[in-house]
């Protein structure tokens, strides 16, 4: 009866994340998960072998709490660190399941199989959980920058590996001791700080991505553990579905998996960046000028980066875009895959800002269209605009990596703070370009300047 | 190896490639939901938590289990509840232009 149960929740997993393929359909596609979950929950409470519910009720009552304030209360630009953090709560669970299953199994029932998958369990949940906590820290900002260097991650990274596993290997031939596992719990947190702490802020969504999936293989480990297959096919699931994150992220930057866990911070080669030049002219324009600019103007597309999200200016942008709109101009967005912390995260503010998501390209649907387009708005966005250096310059950190072709648009108009160059550290040719037009301030203020200007014209 | 073993590994090899066909065909419009929504199916290991956390094995256990139950529930119940309210965000709205 209860594996009939769990075979229909993990069904519902399966219908779930297939719905989640449209947005007609994503939303019962939750739910289906949801249900799924709750049949999952309830069987199990129903099992003959709880004997006290005492503990049960008060973590489930406090996690509850806990998860339903932290989903309503949460802003839809701290996203990325809040599923980080659930993440890492979810691979702390299953690591300490694992655990204590491994306890209760008792030195004498212990086989290999149970002993190595308890390790796997403990490794990638624990390293998920410090891992996640990290990527909140950095996404929140409570990092500074420099806590990042660490000495030869590489070497660290292998060292403190290899010490798990080392103790790992302990535990398998010494079930009865109380030592090694507990070591191995230890050390694995150890391994999410140290391979979490090198990676930049825009390098964050692979490493969310990634935490995604371990979250996942913890749980599968945990089910191997209890033999639980309803654990083993959600963990398979979730894995699975980070691990092709992960991969879309690394081929949107054009960075290996490994160049971005242990590159560092915008490890550029010192001096490498425009020292010795002639300071290049730009051509800067006010909120007025460029009103009258977009008023000519037939189309528009809109690029929004994560500059957008920190000057929260995602509602300002979607009163602009309507407002052109109105006035019968074409406006689109192109969403460049990593706009944003995390996957999809541009998406998601946007639609927040009530945009309607047939409008949201992808850069494979929208970049031809570029060279028919009178005015491409940048807004916060920099590293994925800059074409010249992914196409032309072979030297360039960027070089190969997609980029939204915003040069080809008759003229450009980019919303910057000021000219200072992205996260990788690389100048913008099209900052410089003659059609392009800067308009130097904070993209919440200018977008409402640019809205007061064009009603005024 | 026995057979118990053997099978959870078809399931676990089986269950990987059928995440890989369905998620695959997820756009990237939906990959922050996706992302949310797959976290909170990971919060299954609640199954365990509460199995650990009822079990008469002593104070130990019963405390990494209620720790667990913790964890998960937070991460079950916040990634679906956020889920959906991200996915109810995403509208196409009807053409105003005349």
């Amino acid at each position: 009866m209860t594996q009939i149960a769990y075979l229909i929740a993990a069904t519902l997993f399966i219908i779930g994340l297939k719905r989640l393929g449209s947005p007609k359909t994503a939303r019962s596609g939750n739910l289906a998960a949801m249900s799924g979950m709750l049949i999952a929950i309830v069987v199990t409470l129903l099992d003959k072998q709880i004997l006290d519910f005492t503990f049960i009720i008060a973590g489930m009552i406090v996690g509850a709490a806990l998860g339903l304030v932290a989903a309503k209360k949460i802003q839809m630009t701290a996203m990325p660190q809040m599923v980080a953090l659930f993440n890492g709560l979810g691979g702390i669970a299953s690591a300490l399941v694992a655990f204590a299953g491994y306890r209760q199994a008792g030195p004498t029932r212990i086989d290999v199989a149970i002993a190595i998958t308890t390790i796997i369990s403990l490794l990638v949940g624990t390293a998920t959980f410090t891992g996640s906590l990290i990527a909140f820290a950095k996404l929140q900002g409570r990092l500074r920058k420099a806590a990042g260097r660490l000495p030869m991650p590489k070497v660290l990274n292998a060292v403190v590996l290899a010490a798990v596993l080392t103790c790992g290997a302990l535990a398998l031939l010494d079930p009865g001791s109380a030592v090694w596992m507990p070591m191995v719990l230890v050390l694995a947190a150890l391994y999410g700080v140290i391979m979490v702490l090198p990676v930049g802020g825009a390098n964050m969504p692979v490493i969310i991505s990634l935490l995604n999936s371990y979250s996942g293989v913890a749980a599968a480990a945990t089910g191997f553990v209890l033999s639980n297959p309803v654990l083993i096919i959600s963990g398979a699931l979730v894995g699975a579905s980070g691990l092709i994150l992960t991969r879309i992220m690394c081929q949107a930057m054009n960075r290996s998996l490994g160049n971005v866990l242990f590159a560092g911070v915008g490890a550029l080669p010192a001096g490498s960046e425009g020292s010795g030049e002639e300071p290049r002219q730009v051509t800067r324009y006010s909120a007025e000028e460029a009103a009258m600019v977009m008023d000519t103007a037939k189309s528009v597309i809109i690029i929004p980066g994560y500059g957008l999200a920190v000057a929260q200016a995602q509602h300002a942008l979607q009163e602009l875009a309507d407002l052109l709109a109105n006035r019968g101009i074409e406006v689109r967005y192109a969403i460049h895959p990593v706009a944003g912390r995390m996957p999809g995260h541009m998406n998601v503010l946007l639609a927040e800002a009530n945009v309607s998501y047939d409008l949201l390209l992808e850069m494979d649907a929208i970049n031809d269209d570029f060279k028919n387009t009178d005015v491409a708005l940048v807004v916060g966005a920099n590293d994925v605009t800059n074409h010249e250096a992914a196409c032309c310059k072979p030297d360039s950190p960027l070089f190969g990596m997609p980029t939204l072709k915003v040069n080809e648009a008759r003229s450009a108009m980019v919303i910057k703070r000021s000219l200072s160059p992205g996260f990788a550290g690389i100048d913008n040719d099209l900052f410089y370009a003659q059609s392009t037009m800067m308009l130097f301030g904070d993209a919440k203020q200018m977008v409402t300047d640019l809205i007061r200007e064009i009603k005024s014209l | 190896m026995d057979a118990n073993l053997i099978t959870a590994v078809y399931i676990f090899v089986l269950a990987v490639f059928v995440g890989f066909e369905v998620i695959t065909k997820v756009p990237p419009l939906l990959h922050t939901p996706l992302m949310s929504g797959s976290n909170a199916i990971s919060g299954i290991t609640l199954v365990g938590a509460l199995l650990i956390a009822g079990g008469g094995d002593g104070m130990v256990a019963k405390l990494l289990g209620m720790l667990a139950v913790i964890c998960a529930t937070v991460n079950v119940v916040g990634g679906f509840m956020v889920t959906d309210r991200m996915l109810e965000m995403f509208k196409k709205k009807p053409e105003t232009r005349k």
